[in-house]
């Protein structure tokens, strides 16, 4: 009997230790980092009022993953100046959203990050360091709000973005539209003469890349300048009926699309070559933040062609664009550098440049805008920011929006828009909105989101 | 008699157990390696699944809320969820006219063709290629003005151009297609392995009997390649069941090709529903064991049938 039993007690015993080593190894991972940090844990109780002595190492997770090998290094030397013993290694994620998301279920995250766009308002104190209160770090910088919790801020956006139409002025003047469109019907028009004067895609979608998509989300805001206009939008039981900016933002994409304004099969288009094909005129227009200007330009021939449109609808005689913070940078909570996490995090937004170099809103309230957005100022163009949520609904729209598997920001209801505007479903545009209007209503009563 | 052994995939021998002692535990020391990498990658995360399709958890929250049932309610009442196996169907059409490829190629170079080995390279090597490098392959080859409309212009059926993956009516053949070319390999070679298997004194006997091609097929490699057939419909028939990667990868889903797995991975990693999710997959392995013990029942494997 003993026989046939130890063997079977030894499997156990290997299973037992095998698995015991494999739930320590994070442990190890991370201990053999705060080994090397060692020396820092005694400076670590010193306020980092003397800043050069700060050391340790820390990881730093971006999702530029175009940038990481290049002006991330430069950033690295100028913070090394300042900071001579903390050593900083960058790791750039392609996936950003989806595999940080999954990596937060572990305590090795990097020590500093980007918040991804999913993590729930609630969720934040969990997984990021305060970084100190709405009012104070308010009066210093823009998109406070939008990743805090009861007070407290999380996140400082790395850049900001307006948000718009790329477009190639050189084919829009080839078209004959000298004015920019103030109307939807305008915008209409003037892609319908770009498609009859010229041989470029008057409007092109990025269906395929799907992401894109999501860009005429973040328009929301600015048809109506409303900056509460996310807020009311959790207390209505219909985001998609007229006279909302929903309605008035996938109006535009489903006339476009059901007048055959974009390219011919958006299923197997693609977003790198689009860059190119945008400077060199085969492309007129897409609808993209502000970020992708700088792309847009790197891409082109000639930089100059490239211009940016806001929303053809104004206010009171004025264009508005939605601004809106780009991805904000935060500290883990289970880092063993906090400190040296926060010191490059503060050099990140205040010093490194990034919102410049990229065509960005500053950050800083004192920050100087990009070159990128000067057309913008010609055009007396008036930025929307959208008001903080009020106390206790942090989140409350993006978790209706997830509870009603709508996904804003992702793109499988656009692209159904645009399968049905260009004639491969049944559905027509209002049969849509009806769903969305449905589902959103029934996800709020799901939430026990009242009425106002 | 031959053949049954050569087919029969059951340990044989049971001289084993009357080792001595010492050498008792040996077999036990050799499984430790795959039985610990199948525990923690497979049972562990499958029942960590189960559990998760208890909860409704978002995949972040620290904090896991047990619902019961809820999730298994929402994904068999809500049309959408079981909606997307409709587009299975176009795939386990496929496997059928792919089984049947698979099964007349093997055939053909299993008697004595010029250039066999090429042609066997040929037709196994689309398996070995990265299922990545496959979708954009066949999203050039499909998109307007790639080699697909190419070749139908030059052949003078150039009014069969189309969108491929842009219609709605043909997106799905399209993808299926895909799945034919990518997968046929390997029934080939499962096939052929069995075809092989068959002594060579049966086509002796056969051709002195004054049998053709075809009655060799029918009698001697059909029954001696049952069992391969009957596995490969079980595989084909999963396969149809869980399509994700060939859609995901060329479309994202877009287009009316979103499958079942493609929902499943949508609505946990986009909508964060992972509780949700979790039931969708544990609906998915039951109906796959289910139909398999189906399919178990109304053809036994028992080895082959040459006896």
């Amino acid at each position: 009997m003993r026989n046939r039993w130890g063997p079977i007690l030894a499997l156990l015993a290997a299973l037992v230790m095998i698995a015991s080593a494999c739930g320590s190894s994070s442990d190890g991972a991370s201990n053999a980092t705060g080994d090397s940090t060692g020396a820092a844990g005694t400076e670590e109780g010193a306020e980092s009022a003397d800043s050069s002595g700060l050391s340790g190492s820390i990881t730093v997770l971006t999702n530029r993953t175009d940038l990481v090998d290049t002006v991330f290094v430069e950033y690295r030397d100028a913070f090394n100046e300042a900071y001579p013993d903390v050593e900083v290694s960058f790791e750039a994620v392609t996936d950003y959203e989806g595999e940080v998301r999954i990596r937060m279920n572990t305590d090795d995250y990097g020590d500093v990050l980007l918040i991804p766009n999913s993590v729930t308002a609630d969720q934040l104190p969990d997984f990021f360091e305060p970084l100190g209160s709405v009012d104070d770090l308010g009066s210093t910088y823009r998109f406070i709000n939008e990743q805090a919790f009861e007070g407290q801020v999380y996140g400082i956006a790395q850049t900001g973005n307006a948000t718009g139409f790329v477009y190639n002025k050189a084919v829009w003047a080839e078209a004959g539209v000298t004015e920019l469109p103030t109307t939807p019907d305008e915008f209409l028009a003037g892609l319908q003469l770009i498609a009859d004067n010229t041989d470029a895609v008057p409007l092109y979608t990025n269906y395929a890349a799907g992401w894109p998509l999501g860009q005429w989300e973040s328009m929301r805001g600015s048809i109506s300048n409303d900056s509460q206009y996310l807020n009311d939008m959790a207390h209505t039981d219909a985001p998609w009926s007229p006279g909302e900016d929903h309605f008035t933002i996938d109006s535009l994409l489903f006339d476009s699309v059901a007048a055959g304004l974009v390219e011919a099969d958006p299923t197997t288009t693609d977003w790198e070559t689009s860059k190119v094909d945008l400077g060199a005129g085969r492309i007129a227009t897409m609808a993209l933040g502000s970020w992708a200007i700088v792309q847009m330009e790197e891409a082109a021939e000639n930089p100059d062609d490239i211009g940016y449109m806001p929303f053809p609808t104004q206010v009171d005689g004025n264009f508005h664009s939605t601004a809106n913070g780009d991805y904000k940078v935060a500290v883990n909570k289970n880092s063993d550098n906090v400190e040296a996490a926060r010191a490059w995090l503060d050099f990140f937004v205040d010093e490194s440049g990034y919102a410049f170099d990229q065509g960005g809103i500053p950050p800083r309230l004192d920050g100087e805008y990009a070159p990128q957005l000067s057309g913008f100022a010609d055009l007396g163009v008036v930025f929307t920011e959208l008001a903080p949520a009020p106390a206790g609904e942090e989140g409350l729209v993006s978790n209706i929006d997830t509870e009603a598997e709508i996904g804003a920001f992702d793109p499988i209801y656009r692209q159904r828009m645009i399968d049905a505007a260009r004639g491969q479903t049944d559905e027509t545009k209002q049969d849509i909105f009806d769903d969305l209007n449905q589902r959103w209503a029934k996800a709020r009563a799901e939430l026990g989101v009242v009425d106002r | 008699m031959a053949v049954t052994q050569v087919l029969d995939r059951s340990p044989g021998g049971s001289k084993r157990l009357q080792r001595p002692k010492p050498h008792a535990i040996a077999p036990y020391v050799f499984l430790i390696v795959p039985v610990v990498l199948l525990v923690a990658f497979t049972y562990i995360p499958v029942a960590n699944m189960f559990w998760y399709s208890l909860t409704s958890w978002d995949g972040l929250d620290k904090s896991k809320e047990f619902i019961g049932y809820e999730n298994y309610q929402d994904v068999m009442t809500r049309p959408e969820f079981y909606g997307v196996f409709k587009v299975s169907l176009y795939y386990f059409a496929g496997a059928f006219l792919q089984l049947g490829l698979a099964l007349y190629f093997a055939t053909i170079l299993s008697f004595d063709v010029r250039f066999k080995n090429f042609f066997k390279g040929v037709i196994f090597f689309p398996y070995l290629i990265n299922g990545v490098a496959i979708a954009f392959v066949f999203l050039y080859f499909y998109r307007p003005g790639g080699v697909l409309d190419s070749v139908l212009g030059a052949v003078g059926a150039g009014g069969l151009q189309r969108p491929w993956l842009g219609d709605r009516s043909t997106v799905n053949y399209s993808l299926s297609a895909v799945s034919i070319w990518r997968y046929m390999g390997l029934n080939f070679v499962l096939f052929l392995g069995a075809i092989q298997s068959i002594p060579a004194a049966l086509y002796e006997a056969a051709d002195l009997d004054g049998a053709n091609r075809w009655q060799q097929f029918r009698y001697i490699i059909a029954p001696g390649i049952k069992p391969v057939v009957s596995l490969s419909f079980i595989l084909a028939f999963a396969g149809a069941l869980s399509v994700f990667e060939i859609p995901y990868i060329m479309l994202g889903g877009a287009n009316g090709s979103t499958t079942f797995v493609i929902k499943t991975v949508d609505t946990a990693f986009k909508f964060n529903k992972v509780g949700l999710a979790s039931a969708m997959a544990v609906v998915l392995l039951v109906l796959i064991l289910f139909v398999t013990w189906i399919q178990r029942r109304l053809v036994p494997d028992e080895g082959g049938e040459l006896v």
